[in-house]
Parts: C-alpha cells; sequence; structure tokens
C-alpha cells in the first residue's frame, strides 16, 4: 500500500475520475482523490480544473485532508483567483480555531496565496495572530508579513503590520525574535531605504541574546542582519565579536559563514596591536578548514569564500596549505578551486611542498585539471621569486614526460617566467625547441615563437625555426600570426644580414595576401618603421618592456573589500558585486567595510598593497570612463586634438589605429579599474578613441560636443544633439549615439544602434546602474527587427526614476549596460540634469520668500553664464521651456533679477535669483537648495539651455 | 611597440562583462574558476521575497520525477540548463552546485544517485540552501530508511507533507526530525495498514511540544522502561600518503554520535580524558557552549533518540596516528606489453588492535587491458571496463602480511602509461580512537532513575590514498 499507486492512473479520463471521487459522500475517498491530486501535481501535471472540487474538501475536521487542500490551493490559487474567493470564509473561520496549529496553518497558506480579494481579508486574521497567544502563530505570522508585503507594501505600511513586526524582536520567544529578523530584513531588502531595521546597541544586544537559543536557521538571519550594522567604536566592535564567535563551532556549516562574515567585517575596526585581534585571527582559522570537510557541494561555496578571505587575510590560513591538497576523488569543481587557493597561499616557507604537490596533479587523469596544475607551477614561479627556479626544473620534468597537452601547456607557462625574470632561464631554450614539431595548440605555438623571437640572438638557428612556421603562414590562427611576424621582425633586428629575406617574406604575407586587419596594420608598422628608419625601429620594437605583474589574478582591492561585506552569499561565490545581479528597485545597498578606529591606520592589509611590479603596470590603468568623458567635456574649450603631422593618408590611418588598438587593448585590460586611480595623464589618448571612429581627426571632437549643433525642440525641454556614447570599436561593432529629453513629463532616452560589424545582431536588451536619481527604463529596449550590418535603428526609451538610487560622482553619471546575441557592453554617460525637472516646479510667492530664507547661506552657490545676450523675458520663455519657472521678475538699479524655481523628481526644490545686466553679456547665477551638491549641475543645465 | 603578449591576447578572447567604474574583478590571466558564467549574468527579478522557490528532484538518467514549489509554479524547463551542466560534467559527481540561467540560480546537490536542485530567484546564501537540501535528504533518509527514487514515489504524499513543513515561505519551519515526526508521522507498515482501516492520519493535530520551548531539539513527556544512552566515537583518517610511504597530509574528522532514550528531561555532561585534543569542535545546538569554553566539559539536555553531538577535526599532523601501510611495486614496462604488480598492506600504528574490513581499490590506466594477480588472502576484482581494482582483504593478520601480486597486460605497442594510479584504501579498527580521544565519565542529572551507559571507539579510513 504505497503512494506509488496514485501514479498508475494517466488514462484519459483521469480528470473526471477523479471528479467524481473528489465529490463523493465518504470521506476517505474524497481523501484518497486529494493525495491522488497532490500526487499529480508533483510530476508536474496540470490538475487546475480540478479546482472546485477540491476546494470543496476544505471544510473538514480532518486535519491531514486540511493540510491536503492547502497545498493544492497554494499551488493554484493565482491561476483561479475567482474560485480561490471561495476558500476566503474557510480560512477565516480557522484563524480562530482553538487549536493552534489550525490557526497558524490557515494565516501561513493565506499568505501564500497571491491573489488580490484574499489578501484584503487576510489582514484582519493575519493583526490577530501577530498578538497571538502561542508563539508557533506568532512566528508563523511574522513570516506572513514578509509575504504580504510582497505582495501589497503598501497594504502592510497602512495596517501598521511593520510596527508590530518591530515589536515582534523583542518577544520572549526567540524562534519569534528569529523569524521576525528574517522577515523585517527581507522586507528590509527590497526597500533599502526604508530603514527598517533600525539596529543600535539595544536592538542588537537583544539580537545576540536571542542568538544563542533560537535554532540554526534564525541564528542565519541573525547573523546577516548584525553584519549590517556598524559598531560606533572597536571596543564595541570587539564585544559584539566575542558574543558571535561561539557561533564558529555551530555544526552548521551556514551558521558558520555567517559569523565570519561578521567577524571578518568587524576586525576591521579592531586595531592590529590588540591582543583580541591575533586571538580572534587564531580562532578563524579551525572552522574554515572544518568546512572543508563537509560534502562536496559545501566545499565548493566554503572555497570559493575562503578564496575571498585569503585574499583579504592570508594570514589567517597561511600554514593551512595542506587541507587544499587536492584529493583524487574530489570532483573536479572542488579540485579547480582548491588549486587556485594553493597557489594564493603559496609562499617561500611552502613552495617546496606545494610543487611537489603540483607535478603530482599534472599526472592526473583528468586533462583540465592537469593543465591547470601546470599553469599553477607558472604562477608559482612567478609570485615567489626564490622558486622560480625550482619551477622551472619542474616544468622542464613534465616536458620530459612528452604528454601532449602538459608539454604545450608548460611553454606557455615557461613563456610568462621569461616575462618575469628575463635572461635568467635560457638555458632550458634548447629543449624548448626540442618540442616544436609536438605543438599543435595555437596559444603553445604562440609562446614558442614568442621565446624565439625574443632570444633570438642566442639561438643558432632562430632563422631555420621560424621559417619552419611560415610555411604555413595562411593556415596558421591570428595570435600565431601575429606572433610570428613580430618575432622575426625582431629577428631581423637582432641579425640584420642573415635575415632580410625572412622578414620580406613575412611583411608581404602579412601585408598583401592577409586580410586580417590586425596583421595587416601591424605588418604596416612594422614595414614602415622598418623602411624609414632602422634605427628607430631597433629601439621601440626591441625597447625593454616592464616585467609582467605577479598578481594580476587578484581580485580589485574595492570590489574585495565589498565583496567581504557578501561572504556567504552568491555574490562570493561568483565574485561579483549582487549589483551585478540583482535587478531594479530590489537593489542592494553598496556596503563596505567599516573603517578602523584604532590609531595603527596606515597600511591596513600591507598584502593587499600595490607591489613594485604593480606600481610599473600602473600607466594600464585608465580612470574610470566617467572621467574619461569629463575630460572629453572640459577638453571642449581647450585645443582641439590634431591629428600626425603626416600627409600620406595611408601613414595616418595606421596610427590611429595604433593609438586605438593601444587604447583598446589598454581598456580591455583593465576595465575594472578602481576610479580612484584614473584622472591622470591619460586625456590624450583618451578622445582618440572617439575620434578614430571615421570622423576628421582635427574636427571630431568639436563635433561631438558642439553645443550650437542641435535645436531645441519647443514642445518639450531642450534636448541636446545626440552623441557617441558608445564607439562601434568598443563594442564589437555596435555604435550608440543618443540624448536625453523630457516632453510632457516624461523622460526619455533617445537612442541611435548602428551596426557596424559584418554580422547581424539581435536580442537587445539595456539595464542601468544604480544612479543618483533613480534612472530606470520604463520599458524593455525594442529592437523590432534584427539590425542588419551597416543598418541603424533610431529607438526612444522611456524612462522612470522609480529605480533604485545610489549617488553617482558625478551627480549625472549613468553607467548603462547593453546586451545583444554577441557580448554585453558597458557605457556611462553623463546626462543634462533638466531632463529631471519636473512640471510642477513653479513655487508659491509667499512659499518661495520663506524658503529661500530657511535655506542656510552656506548653501547658496553662485555661477557666471557668460556670452549670453539674451533680454530677460527671452531667457525667462526659455527656460520656461525645460520646466524652470520665474516666480517673479525686478528691475534693481537697471540689472534685471529674475526669482525662478525649479523642482526634480526626487522633490528636491532649487531656488534661483538670475542677474541679467543690459550691457553685460554675462549673468550671474546663485542658487539656493537644500542638497547644495545638485548646483552645479543645476547651473551646467541653465547654461546649455541658454546657449541654444 | 612590443609583440602582443599572449597574455592579453587571452584577455581579448575571453571579455566577460565588466561594468566600467563598477570595479568587477579584472579578469584573471588564468582563471581557475569552474563558473563560467553566461555572457549575460542572471538578473535576479525584483519581485520575490522566497528564499527556495522550488525544489527539483531528478534522477540519474535526467528524469524530473518530483517538482515542489513554494510559491507560484516554475516551469520545469528551467531544469533545461542544469540538464546542459550534467551533460558536460563527465560524471554525476563533477556538476557544478551552483548554475546561474537568465533568470534563477540553480543550486543543487548529489546525493544517492538523486539531484536535489533547488530553483532561487533572489540573493540567497547558498550553503543555507545546500544545507537546508542535505537536511532535506536526511529528513527522507530518516523516515523512510534509505534515499530512493522508488522510496520518494512510493511515498510521494508524504515527502510532500514533509517539503510544506520544512518551508514557509523560503524560511525553514521544522528541520529537527524529532519534531517533524511529530506533525507528520512515518509510514510504517502497521500504521499503513491501521490507517486503512480505521481512517486514521498520518498528520499529527497536536502543536509538537518541542518547537517552542527552551529546549526546542527535545519533546516533553518521554518515557522509557530501559533507560540508556550510548555515545559512539567514531574517527575518520583523511590522508594522502605518497610513493616513498612518508605522509603528506592526514587529518581526522571524529564525530560522537549519540543514541539516548532516557526519561523526562535528563541533563547529561560528558567529560573527556583528553579534552586538548578537541581544538576544533562542531556541536549539535543542545551543549552549552559557554561551559565547554570555560571548563572543556560537555553539558547538555540531549535530543531524544538517535543525533550527533559533536563533530571534531584534528589536523595536526604529529597527532594522526597511520595505521596501515602499503607496499608496491607497480611496474609499467615500456616495451614489453606485461607490467608487474605487487601490493602488501601491514599495520603500523595500531595500538595492539586488529585492523579489519580491509579494502583496496585502484584505478588503473587506461593502458592496462587485464591483471592477472593472485591475492594471498581474500577476493579481488579487476573491471576491464572500468579498470577498477578491487581486492576485498579482510582481516590483517601482522604475521602473515596479505599481498597481492601478478601482471597485467598492457596495450601493445603504446608507450607506457602517463599517470600511476592511486591506491585507496578502506579499513576498520574496533575499539580504538585513533586520535586517543577517551571519554572519561557521563553522568546524568535532573532525574532520579539510573541509566545505562555506554562507550564504543571506532577509527575507520574516510579517504584514505596511497599515491604510487
Amino acid at each position: 500500500m504505497t503512494d506509488s499507486k496514485y501514479f498508475t492512473t494517466t488514462k484519459k479520463g483521469e480528470i473526471f475520475e477523479l471528479k467524481a471521487e473528489l465529490n463523493s459522500d465518504k470521506k476517505e475517498k474524497k481523501k484518497e482523490a486529494v493525495k491522488k491530486v497532490i500526487a499529480s501535481m508533483t510530476v508536474g501535471k496540470d490538475v487546475s480544473a480540478l479546482f472546485p472540487d477540491v476546494v470543496n474538501c476544505m471544510q473538514t475536521d480532518n486535519l491531514e485532508l486540511k493540510k491536503l487542500v492547502y497545498l493544492y490551493l497554494m499551488n493554484y490559487a493565482k491561476s483561479q483567483p475567482d474560485m480561490a474567493i471561495m476558500a476566503v470564509n474557510t480560512f477565516v473561520k480557522d484563524c480562530e480555531d482553538p487549536n493552534p496549529l489550525i490557526r497558524a496553518l490557515a494565516v501561513r497558506t493565506m499568505g501564500c496565496i497571491r491573489v488580490d480579494k484574499i489578501t484584503e481579508y487576510l489582514c484582519e486574521p493575519l493583526r490577530k495572530c501577530l498578538k497571538d497567544e502561542d508563539p508557533y502563530v506568532r512566528k508563523t505570522a511574522a513570516v506572513c508579513v514578509a509575504k504580504l508585503h510582497d505582495i501589497n507594501a503598501q497594504l502592510v505600511e497602512d495596517q501598521g503590520f511593520l510596527d508590530t513586526l518591530k515589536d515582534l524582536i523583542s518577544d520572549s520567544n526567540p524562534m519569534v525574535v528569529a523569524n521576525a529578523v528574517a522577515a523585517l530584513s527581507e522586507i528590509a531588502e527590497s526597500h533599502p531605504s526604508s530603514n527598517l531595521l533600525d539596529l543600535n546597541p539595544q536592538s542588537i544586544n537583544k539580537l545576540l541574546t536571542a542568538l544563542n537559543e533560537c535554532t540554526e536557521w534564525g541564528q542565519i538571519f541573525i547573523l546577516d542582519c548584525l553584519a549590517n550594522y556598524m559598531p560606533k567604536d572597536d571596543r564595541e566592535a570587539q564585544s559584539i565579536c566575542e558574543r558571535v564567535t561561539p557561533r564558529l563551532s555551530h555544526a552548521n556549516s551556514a551558521v558558520v559563514l555567517s559569523a565570519v562574515k561578521v567577524l571578518m567585517k568587524f576586525m576591521e575596526m579592531l586595531s592590529k596591536d590588540l591582543d583580541y585581534y591575533g586571538t580572534l585571527l587564531k580562532k578563524l582559522a579551525p572552522p574554515l578548514v572544518t568546512l572543508l570537510s563537509a560534502e562536496p557541494e559545501l566545499q565548493y561555496v566554503a572555497l570559493r569564500n575562503i578564496n575571498l578571505i585569503v585574499q583579504k587575510r592570508p594570514e589567517i590560513l597561511k600554514h593551512e596549505m595542506k587541507v587544499f591538497f587536492v584529493k583524487y576523488n574530489d570532483p573536479i569543481y572542488v579540485k579547480l578551486e582548491k588549486l587556485d587557493i594553493m597557489i594564493r597561499l603559496a609562499s617561500q616557507a611552502n613552495i617546496a611542498q606545494v610543487l611537489a604537490e603540483l607535478k603530482e596533479y599534472a599526472t592526473e587523469v583528468d586533462v583540465d585539471f592537469v593543465r591547470k596544475a601546470v599553469r599553477a607551477i607558472g604562477r608559482c614561479a612567478i609570485k615567489v621569486e626564490q622558486s622560480a627556479e625550482r619551477c622551472v626544473s619542474t616544468l622542464l620534468d613534465l616536458i620530459q614526460t612528452k604528454v601532449n597537452y602538459v608539454v604545450q601547456e608548460a611553454i606557455v607557462v615557461i613563456k610568462d617566467i621569461f616575462r618575469k625574470y628575463p635572461n635568467k632561464y635560457e638555458s632550458v631554450i634548447a629543449t624548448l625547441c626540442e618540442n616544436l614539431d609536438s605543438l599543435d595548440e595555437p596559444e603553445a605555438r604562440a609562446a614558442m615563437i614568442w621565446i624565439v623571437g625574443e632570444y633570438a640572438e642566442r639561438i643558432d638557428n632562430a632563422d631555420e625555426l621560424l621559417e619552419s612556421f611560415l610555411e604555413g603562414f595562411h593556415d596558421e590562427s591570428t595570435q600565431v600570426q601575429l606572433q610570428l611576424l613580430t618575432a622575426i621582425v625582431k629577428l631581423f633586428l637582432k641579425k640584420p644580414t642573415e635575415t632580410q629575406e625572412l622578414v620580406q617574406q613575412v611583411l608581404s604575407l602579412a601585408t598583401q595576401d592577409s586580410d586580417n586587419p590586425d596583421l595587416r596594420d601591424r605588418g604596416y608598422i612594422y614595414w614602415r618603421l622598418l623602411s624609414t628608419d632602422p634605427v628607430a625601429a631597433k629601439e621601440v620594437v626591441l625597447a625593454e618592456k616592464p616585467l609582467i605583474s605577479e598578481e594580476t589574478d587578484l581580485i580589485e582591492p574595492t570590489l574585495l573589500d565589498e565583496l567581504i561585506c557578501y561572504i556567504g552569499t552568491l555574490a562570493s561565490v561568483y565574485h561579483k558585486p549582487p549589483s551585478a545581479f540583482v535587478e531594479g528597485s530590489r537593489g542592494v545597498v553598496h556596503k563596505s567595510l567599516p573603517p578602523r578606529t584604532g590609531s595603527s591606520e596606515s597600511a591596513e592589509s600591507p598584502e593587499a598593497a600595490p607591489s613594485a611590479g604593480q606600481a610599473a603596470e600602473q600607466p594600464a590603468v585608465i580612470p574610470a570612463q566617467g572621467d574619461l568623458l569629463g575630460d572629453l567635456l572640459n577638453l571642449d574649450l581647450g585645443p582641439p586634438v590634431s591629428g600626425p603631422p603626416l600627409a600620406a593618408s595611408s601613414v595616418q590611418m595606421g596610427a590611429v589605429d595604433l593609438l586605438g588598438g593601444g587604447l583598446d587593448s589598454l581598456l580591455r585590460s583593465d576595465v575594472g579599474g578602481s576610479p580612484a586611480m584614473g584622472g591622470s595623464g591619460f586625456t590624450a589618448p583618451g578622445p582618440a578613441a572617439p575620434a578614430a571612429m571615421g570622423a576628421p581627426l582635427g574636427s571630431g571632437l568639436g563635433d561631438l560636443f558642439d553645443l550650437t549643433g542641435g535645436v531645441g525642440t519647443l514642445s518639450g525641454s531642450y534636448v541636446a544633439p545626440k552623441t557617441v556614447w558608445l564607439p562601434a570599436m568598443k563594442a564589437k561593432g555596435l555604435e550608440i549615439s543618443g540624448t536625453f529629453s523630457r516632453q510632457v513629463g516624461s523622460i526619455s532616452m533617445d537612442l541611435v544602434l548602428t551596426n557596424k560589424a559584418l554580422q547581424v545582431m539581435s536580442d537587445f536588451a539595456i539595464q542601468f546602474n544604480r544612479n543618483s536619481f533613480g534612472l530606470a527604463p520604463a520599458a524593455p529596449l525594442q529592437v523590432h527587427a534584427p539590425l542588419a550590418p551597416n543598418q541603424s535603428v533610431e529607438i526612444s526609451l522611456p524612462l522612470n526614476t522609480v529605480g533604485s538610487v545610489m549617488k553617482m560622482d558625478p551627480l549625472n553619471n549613468l553607467q548603462v549596460a547593453v546586451k545583444n546575441n554577441i557580448d554585453v557592453f558597458y557605457f556611462s554617460t553623463l546626462y543634462p540634469l533638466h531632463i529631471l525637472f519636473v512640471e510642477d516646479g513653479k513655487m508659491e510667492r509667499q512659499m518661495f520668500l520663506a524658503t529661500w530664507k530657511d535655506i542656510p547661506n552656506e548653501n547658496e552657490a553662485q555661477f557666471q553664464i557668460k556670452d549670453c545676450s539674451l533680454n530677460a523675458d527671452a531667457v525667462s520663455s526659455k527656460l520656461q521651456g525645460s520646466n524652470i519657472f520665474t516666480i517673479a521678475k525686478r528691475n534693481v538699479e537697471g540689472q534685471d533679477m529674475l526669482y525662478q524655481s525649479l523642482k526634480l523628481t526626487n522633490g528636491i526644490w532649487v531656488l534661483a535669483e538670475l542677474r541679467i545686466q543690459p550691457s553685460n553679456p554675462s549673468f550671474t547665477l546663485s542658487l539656493k537648495c537644500r542638497a547644495p551638491e545638485v548646483s552645479q549641475y543645476v547651473y551646467q543645465a541653465y547654461d546649455a539651455i541658454l546657449k541654444n | 611597440m612590443e609583440a602582443v603578449p599572449c597574455r592579453s591576447v587571452r584577455h581579448h578572447q575571453r571579455a566577460s562583462p565588466r561594468l566600467i567604474g563598477l570595479c568587477w574583478p579584472r579578469v584573471a590571466p588564468l582563471e581557475l574558476s569552474l563558473l563560467k558564467l553566461a555572457p549575460w549574468v542572471a538578473f535576479l527579478p525584483c519581485d520575490g521575497a522566497v528564499m527556495i522557490h522550488s525544489l527539483f528532484l531528478i534522477n540519474a538518467s535526467g528524469d524530473i520525477f518530483l517538482e515542489k514549489h513554494w510559491k507560484s509554479v516554475v516551469s520545469r524547463s528551467v531544469c533545461d540548463y542544469f540538464f546542459e551542466a550534467q551533460e558536460r560534467a563527465s560524471e554525476a559527481e563533477n556538476v557544478p552546485p551552483v548554475i546561474s540561467t537568465p533568470h534563477h540560480y540553480l543550486l543543487s546537490v548529489y546525493r544517492h544517485k538523486i539531484f536535489f536542485v533547488a530553483v532561487i530567484q533572489t540573493e540567497v546564501p547558498p550553503l543555507f540552501v545546500i544545507e537546508f537540501l542535505h537536511r532535506v535528504v536526511d529528513t527522507f533518509q530518516d523516515y523512510f530508511g534509505v534515499c530512493s527514487e522508488v522510496m520518494i514515489k512510493d511515498n510521494v504524499v508524504v515527502v510532500y507533507e514533509v517539503l510544506e513543513e520544512m518551508l514557509d515561505n523560503g524560511f525553514p519551519l521544522a528541520t529537527e526530525s524529532n519534531i517533524l515526526k511529530e506533525l507528520i508521522k512515518p509510514p510504517t507498515i502497521l500504521r499503513t495498514v491501521v490507517n486503512t482501516i480505521t481512517g486514521s492520519t498520518n498528520v499529527g493535530d497536536q502543536l509538537p511540544t518541542g518547537q517552542l520551548s527552551v529546549v526546542p531539539w527535545r519533546r516533553t513527556g518521554v518515557k522509557y522502561t530501559n533507560n540508556e544512552a550510548y555515545f559512539d566515537v567514531i574517527e575518520e583518517i583523511d590522508a594522502i600518503i605518497d610513493k616513498s610511504g612518508s605522509t603528506i597530509t592526514a587529518e581526522i574528522q571524529g564525530v560522537i554520535d549519540a543514541c539516548v532514550k532516557l526519561t523526562g528531561m535528563p541533563d547529561l555532561t560528558l567529560s573527556f580524558m583528553n579534552p586538548r585534543l578537541l581544538d576544533d569542535v562542531s556541536f549539535h545546538p543542545c551543549v552549552r557552549f559557554k561551559r565547554w569554553e570555560s571548563e572543556r566539559i560537555l553539558s547538555f539536555i540531549p535530543p531524544d533518540g538517535n543525533f550527533r553531538l559533536l563533530s571534531y577535526h584534528v589536523s595536526a599532523q604529529n597527532l594522526v596516528a597511520i595505521p596501515v601501510y602499503v607496499k608496491h611495486n607497480i611496474n609499467f614496462r615500456d616495451s614489453s606489453s606485461l607490467g608487474r604488480f605487487e601490493i602488501t598492506v601491514g599495520p603500523k600504528q595500531t595500538m595492539g588492535k586488529t585492523i579489519e574490513g580491509v579494502m583496496v581499490t585502484s584505478q588503473m590506466p587506461k593502458g592496462v587491458l587485464n591483471m592477472s594477480l593472485t591475492p594471498s588472502q581474500g577476493t579481488h576484482i579487476f573491471d576491464p571496463v572500468t579498470k577498477l581494482l578491487t581486492w576485498d582483504v579482510g582481516k590483517i593478520n601482522p604475521q602473515k602480511l596479505p599481498s597481492l601480486k601478478g601482471s597485467m597486460n598492457l596495450q601493445a605497442g603504446t608507450s607506457k602509461p602517463d599517470e600511476n594510479p592511486t591506491i585507496n584504501l578502506q579499513f576498520k579498527i574496533q575499539q580504538l580512537a585513533i586520535s586517543g580521544l577517551k571519554v572519561n565519565r557521563l553522568d546524568m542529572y535532573g532525574e532520579k532513575y539510573k541509566p545505562f551507559k555506554g562507550i564504543k571507539y571506532m577509527t575507520k579510513a574516510g579517504k584514505f590514498q596511497v599515491r604510487t
């Protein structure tokens, strides 16, 4: 007699049969029928047609039958809202049942039914249940508030449920407290600004007390909530840490990891001199190690988090290298993560052991793992200088195994070792050359060719070796072709006499017989260099190169700090901030580590400080695009960038390409760089990128930001002309230009998408990063037909301002991600503030006076608007078009004074006084606002509107 | 200009999503991450307040045989992303536990040849979900004896009721099996028969008493005629031994499992002879942590029945004794198509105890066609398809060491295999905790009767590997 019998009736008349059984008079038969219905539901069959019949069974004394009916209701209520309302009375009645189990069950099920009509009836029973004498009912009701909030947030606020929920934090029962915290954090997460979980020392104390008593799951909620608290000083941080530490011994790994998060975060506030700091460090290691003896899935998540922790505080696990050694029957995803951490922990002290292990792994069966193990050896060499020699000899041993893929990987990493330690290990080149013929992967071939070119002067038969590759030049991949070209040029510069023919050959292959633009361009550059000035060519091509950096794989420090705040979450598994995958209004508040309060301030975590190698590479870090754009705007007034003073047009093209390509590769190599590092010394190549897109160099910039070019429309606010936001070369052929406009109250982003690639583009989508005013697309990006090559499409994307808010710098910076079938692209742009000026921005006169007086004088900002020849009335009407309203006009000593007001979409009022002297083309604009940081942008808007 | 370095060439090829100015990570030149992010990372929508949205159970052949939704129904087509990953992975064990899809994340665990796939829509601690899934598996096992597809299908209604009871709106409601069993009675043959005859149900209609007391893990009113408390100290050795026989890593994963059947509300204390061994421990929630911190005594009101009181981890190398050694001589000769194979197992540090249940397994290289071996004791099997050699040794007699000798037939004409086989060892030692942990005494307070107490020790091999 098992439930499998319920699966057996799969005949056509099944539903009909069930219907009859459900309406049977016999209780037992009814129950069996409902069970069959549930069984069908579990395997994904649609049994929603039975809704009325099942609901009829709801009024019963039999608890099991009631539960089963409730289960059914939760599944199908949404699809049958009108029917679901039939169940309401029973629910309300059950909420009054003397049995707390039934009361709780009813309120819980009602909350799961996402039908508006039911929700209305839920409020009264829920209110009672929140104050129920039985804690089981209270804790269920607490969760129900979160459910209801998800369905109808306004209703929950209006009914005062949030306050009741807050009161439950002080409940006598720890389970109720835990669920109240869970519900509140759930709600707070969807409303980041609501400040629901008002954490203060008292409430923290309550939470810490509840922490000791509630269930493991409740502990997770409480710990995650604690992690959001910012202790006022290091003493408070320490006392919280002390009370959280016992959680490290919990059997539930999620509790442990949440506790680790709290500790890692608050540790930031403790002085390193403190004894307690050292104690805490010691306490963190064992639980992390223990996580690794859990099931593989848990291990995987733990390892991803440990990866962050060892980057932030390597001292915690520096003696625990061995637990990361790979067991041969670990799942592959665990193996790879362990390998990564092994490299991070590698140091002079343990390198011998690590290398022995890595060598062992290189003989395993799994090809992917073996390859990564070989690469890891190379990374060790680059990371730990003292070990380089041993690494090289290990790699040589591996090459001797003659296992094809091992040899190829080894050669790729040896190339990197040469780039880190030039002129040290050239003796191995002979061994490498022996394996030349077995290399069949492009990356390995390219690496080998690079080595031959780089050390051509020490390899007697370098010309023969390279020549052998040249035979099949056109069959090679681009990577190999480029490498071969460069290597032969290097060889020629080193041994010009014997290799002239070879270089001729490769140059003609690259330029005349190839249609790859990269290859052709590089070929031409070399060719011209060599033919114009061989000495200069030598200096350029053979110049000493900066050494490669050892820690290119480290997560960038600000991101790392943010991720530390998200230990234990999906963000920590993906090593991306939640903003990367949490959409829209549910945006997560940006978290950051607390500042250290102690005195020993200066160099926090020296390991994270940039090493010498990184410093050398710093020029490669470009400023964040926002800054670049800012620079572009400023450049508008400066001298135009002129093209290279070369006559031959083909040469000019080459040069432009060089610049563009260089910038491109720089951009790619470090777009994630912290904005703080930007802004310096990189302004010149910046503008070249868009300019290279085809506009004549000299005037390109002028055109881009020529503010006289556009004509403002009369019906709405001033609209700036479209500018290129995303040049095609940065977006695999997709060019985006656009502008912002506001017409009768609606903001839109007017875009032109141009396909400059050779393939059709489709599946467009757009997304904004959080921004200062919550701008967000109000509709998806609709490109109706696929965009054919060389086709453009104009789209007006409606925007709203209900997105999630994060203050940007500059304030009007907007970061946009656009996706198509090829890739995802990112750019940022500045929107003119006047698109946010709302139509009802006209203030009452009295109100204006009062407000003007009320705002403190230090909030007043003065600006000059130069070269504007309009008279006061013209100014007034022009501004009105963009929702800047003139409230009063006065004439004082021959000057016209305009008093104006405007309101931003987020309700900020800005008051303005505009002084216009008839003889003087410069106006003086004084702005007063409670949020003075917007003033500058308001001024920019004035300036733009008035000059167009 | 420098030759385009290969490093940056790789960058170009792998342009993963990066939002300028948002400080996304630089792409490591050598990304060891297995997570191959879809180019468009799943953007989690903003409407879900549910932590675990849905659960799918999938068998090894890729059939979804059960689905449970805690909110609206998520189409089972979401599992296609899982199937894709399953296809990519060579073995079921290698399916990555976190998979991103355009609108959901799939977190999965693989146990008893079943994938438990949770669908989530919001940022949820993944460990939370994975721990919960493991708890689901344990509960099924507890309820039905075994956790298998057949068993689950046979008890689908109970399964459904249990799942509903375990989670409410994504918040775990009742995961202690003691409490669950009071809410939903586990099926027994007797009860099924009785239910059918009398029409009674397997759903409890009383609120479990433990649910909200200060000791949520214990119900009140427990009564036994024989009061007994048994504790099993079980230690597993995880070790990697290198070719020459020296230890690369060795650690002990220990647990104390208890079976306590005591009347009323007993309050127990357990003390050790050498508590200092235990510096890395995880306790059952019943253990009073303060008392442990200050006195190194385990003080607790036990749950009723079977539970894991404590798990611990000993990693200090000098404390981990290695009880067995393996002498091996595995030789693939280069030119000939015959190889030699010889292993001997012997006791090392066993504190005078016998090693039993010894089982040797080794995954031989592909090039090995067959093996003709003679064991001095026990039985052996070589599967020429999977290339797995299994030798069931049994007990080790120190006077006459077990050995397995013979030759291997290698594929002719190929060079010798690249990888050396690793030897995997299973064994058991009764009445010994290899770390030396010893219970000093067990006392009971709060109740008047005299319970029967018992303590058992056992050492087992965990992941015990010998490289050759």
